[in-house]
C-alpha cells in the first residue's frame, strides 16, 4: 500500500505516524513545501519572542521520519489526477498514491486595502515570516498589527514582549470577537491597555503608504500611525488552489464524510484544509485549530489504514495567554436558544467564567464555556461537553456557582461511591 | 505487568500528605498548590476525591503538542512532559478531556503525573490506601478511567 500526504503540519504529521503504527509494510510518502523539516505553526511565536531556536519548533526529532520509515519530500504539490491517481510537483516528479491524504492546511489573506502588499507588510504565519519580522522588529520601535482574532492576539503576545511599542487594529467591536463575548473581550482590552499595548476595536485600517521606509497607516477614524512594520492577522483561507480540476469537492475547505474522505475515493482530507464535522453544532466547518488539525490526522490515518473509524465531530475550543491574562472558549460558548447559562465576572481581579447549558433534553448537559484568568484542570470542560454528561442536581449547583465545576465533574463521571 | 495508581476515594480522609509528597518529589518543597495530585473536597457530604491522572490510552495531550514535548515513558506507559521541549502553548491543558495536565504560570510550562518513574510518592505518603500503585487488571482504577472514558464518544476510536 502507497499512501500520500500532502502538507506536513501537524496534521499530516500525526496521519503518517499513525499509518505507520497501523501498518509497519506500507510506503509513506510526506510532502511538504516549505524547505525546512516539518515544524509547527503554533510554535512561531515562541521562537519569535526566542524561547526556542527554529528547531524548537520542528514536529518531531529529525531522525523520526528516517527511523519510521516515512519518505519526506520538500516539494509543492502543483496537481493532483484523481483518475490515474498520481501527483505532480513542482519539479515536475510524478508521484502515484494509493491512498492519498490532504492536509494542505490553510494560508493567510490579506486584506483588500491600498498598501496590504508593500513588502514591509508581513503575515505571521511562516518560519519565514517570522524570520523577517523578526529581523525587521528588533530595530525598530513602533508596530502596527491588523487583526485581533485569535492568531492576532497569539502574535500580540510576542510583539509586544519583544519590547516595541505595539497599536493593534481591529474591526470588530473587541478583540477576539469569535472565541469572546463582550464582557471577556471587553476586560481583555483593558487588561492589554494597562500593559502598554494601544488597542483600537471598532477601528479598519484604510489604507498603507511607504515613505522613506516607513509605514504610514491611515484609519478609518482619521487617525495616522506611523511604524516600521506593519504585521497582517486578518483571517485564513484553506489552501485548495492546487486541487483544481482534481473532481475533489470544496466548499468552504475540502468537503469530507465522518471517516474523512472526499467525494472521490481513496481521497481524504484533514487539519486546517477540511471541513470536518463540528461537535456542537453537527455542521461541517473549517475550524483552524491545532487540536482538530491532529484529531483529524490521526481519524483520516485509521481509515486510510482500513479501520472503519467514524469522527464524532471535533470540539471547537481556544486557549489564549494574552500578556499573562489566561483566557479559554469551547463549543457554544455563546449559548443555545432556550438554554440556560451562568456567569461571574469579576473586573478587578480579571477573572470570568461563563458556562452554558443545553435545552430541552439537555438541559443539564454543559454545551458551551468561556473563562478568564483559569488554568486549573481546564480540560474538563471538554470532558463534560464531548461526553454530553448529564449534570442533574449539579446543574443546578453550577448556575449558583459556576466555580464548582470540578466538584461537578468528579462527582458525573467517576466512581465516588454515591456523592451527590 | 503494568501497574497504575489506584485511586479510591472511599478511603481518602483528606489529610494532603500525597499533595505534599507530590511537590515535595518534584520542587523538592512542600507546596500542596504545584502537586499534581489534587484532593478534592465535596463540603456538603464531607467526602474528599483523590485526582490525578488515568495515564489514558488516547493520550490527547501527547497528540496535540505542537513541539514534541509529551512523550510516554516505555517502562511505566506515563505520559511525560519534557519541559526544556515545552513552550507553554497550553493547546495539551484544552485537549485532555479529564482535565489533569494544567499550566503553571510560574514555570510557564505544564506538568503532569509521570507516575515518579514508577515509584509514585503519593501512593507511598497515603496512610489509608486511598492511592495505591498496584498491577493494572486488578484496579478498580481500570473501571473509573474506562468510565470516565466512554463517556467520550472519541475516546471509541483508539484502535
Ligand atoms: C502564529 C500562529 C499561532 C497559532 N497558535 C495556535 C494556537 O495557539 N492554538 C491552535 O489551536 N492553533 C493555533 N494556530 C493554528 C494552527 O497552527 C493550525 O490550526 C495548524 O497548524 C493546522 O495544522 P495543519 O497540519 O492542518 O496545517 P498546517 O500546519 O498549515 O500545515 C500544512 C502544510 O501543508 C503544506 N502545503 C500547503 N500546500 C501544499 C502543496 N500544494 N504542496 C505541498 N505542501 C503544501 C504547508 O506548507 C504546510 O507545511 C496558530 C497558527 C499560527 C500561524
Amino acid at each position: 500500500m502507497r499512501h500520500v500526504i500532502i502538507g506536513a503540519g501537524p496534521c499530516g504529521v500525526v496521519a503518517a505516524e499513525t499509518l505507520r503504527k497501523q501498518d509497519p509494510d506500507s510506503t509513506i510518502i510526506l510532502i511538504g513545501n516549505e524547505p525546512i523539516p516539518p515544524y509547527s505553526r503554533m510554535a512561531i511565536p515562541y521562537f519569535l519572542m526566542k524561547d526556542i531556536d527554529e528547531a524548537g519548533t520542528h514536529l518531531r526529532s529529525d531522525d523520526f521520519y528516517d527511523t519510521h520509515n516515512i519518505q519526506y519530500l520538500g516539494h509543492a504539490v502543483e496537481n493532483v489526477d484523481t483518475d490515474l491517481k498520481v501527483l505532480t510537483t513542482d519539479d515536475g516528479t510524478e508521484i502515484p498514491y494509493d491512498k492519498l491524504l490532504i492536509a494542505a492546511g490553510s494560508k493567510p489573506l490579506l486584506p483588500p486595502i491600498e498598501g496590504a502588499d508593500l513588502p514591509n507588510v508581513h503575515n505571521c504565519w511562516t518560519i519565514e515570516d517570522a524570520r523577517q519580522i523578526a529581523e525587521r522588529s528588533h530595530s525598530c520601535l513602533e508596530v502596527v498589527l491588523m487583526g485581533a482574532g485569535f492568531i492576532g492576539c497569539i502574535i500580540l503576545e510576542s510583539l509586544a514582549k519583544m519590547g516595541v511599542n505595539l497599536t493593534v487594529i481591529e474591526m470588530g467591536d473587541r478583540m477576539v470577537p469569535r472565541m469572546l463575548d463582550d464582557k471577556a473581550g471587553g476586560l481583555l482590552e483593558k487588561w492589554c491597555i494597562e500593559k502598554g499595548v494601544n488597542i483600537r476595536t471598532s477601528t479598519r485600517v484604510n489604507s498603507i503608504k511607504e515613505e522613506d521606509d516607513v509605514m504610514i497607516v491611515e484609519l478609518d477614524n482619521g487617525e495616522t500611525i506611523q511604524a516600521c512594520t506593519v504585521i497582517s492577522a486578518t483571517g485564513v483561507k484553506p489552501n485548495t488552489e492546487f486541487l483544481k480540476g482534481s473532481g475533489i469537492e470544496v466548499d468552504h475547505g475540502i468537503v469530507v464524510n465522518t471517516n474523512m474522505q472526499t467525494n472521490v475515493a481513496n481521497v481524504y482530507a484533514a487539519g486546517d484544509v477540511a471541513q470536518g464535522k463540528d461537535f456542537s453544532t453537527g455542521n461541517y466547518e473549517v475550524q483552524a485549530i491545532q487540536p482538530t488539525a491532529t484529531d483529524h490526522g490521526r481519524i483520516a490515518a485509521l481509515n486510510m489504514a482500513g479501520h472503519l473509524v467514524e469522527h464524532n465531530g471535533s470540539v471547537n475550543m481556544n486557549v489564549l495567554d494574552t500578556l499573562g491574562l489566561i483566557s479559554h472558549s469551547f463549543g457554544l460558548w455563546m449559548g443555545v436558544e432556550g438554554g440556560d447559562s451562568v456567569d461571574i465576572y469579576n473586573e478587578e481581579a480579571y477573572k470570568y467564567i461563563n458556562l452554558r447549558f443545553g435545552a430541552d433534553k439537555e438541559e443539564d448537559v454543559l454545551v458551551g464555556a468561556s473563562t478568564l484568568g483559569m488554568t486549573q484542570h481546564i480540560g474538563v470542560i471538554r470532558g463534560l461537553i464531548e461526553g454530553k454528561t448529564h449534570l442533574g442536581v449539579w446543574k443546578s449547583r453550577l448556575m449558583k456557582d459556576p466555580t464548582r465545576l470540578m466538584e461537578a465533574y468528579l462527582s458525573c463521571t467517576q466512581e465516588l461511591d454515591n456523592v451527590v | 505487568m503494568q501497574k497504575s495508581l489506584h485511586l479510591d476515594p472511599a478511603k481518602c480522609t483528606g489529610c494532603l500528605q500525597c499533595e505534599m509528597a507530590c511537590s515535595y518529589e518534584k520542587l523538592g518543597e512542600f507546596n500542596p498548590s504545584r502537586s499534581v495530585i489534587k484532593v478534592f473536597t465535596f463540603h456538603e457530604e464531607g467526602r474528599f476525591a483523590p485526582y490525578t491522572c488515568t495515564q489514558c490510552d488516547e493520550a490527547w495531550c501527547l497528540r496535540a503538542c505542537p513541539v514534541d514535548a509529551i512523550t510516554m515513558d516505555m517502562s511505566t506507559g506515563a505520559k511525560i512532559v519534557i519541559d526544556d521541549k515545552c513552550v507553554g502553548c497550553k493547546v495539551c491543558t484544552i485537549s485532555c478531556p479529564f482535565g489533569t495536565i494544567n499550566y503553571v504560570q510560574e514555570t510557564g510550562k505544564v506538568a503532569k503525573c509521570d507516575l515518579c518513574g514508577g515509584d509514585p510518592e503519593c501512593a507511598k505518603a497515603c496512610p489509608t490506601e486511598a492511592i495505591t500503585y498496584i498491577d493494572a487488571n486488578a484496579t478498580g482504577y481500570d473501571r473509573m478511567k474506562a468510565f470516565a472514558e466512554k463517556s467520550l464518544p472519541s475516546a471509541n476510536t483508539s484502535a
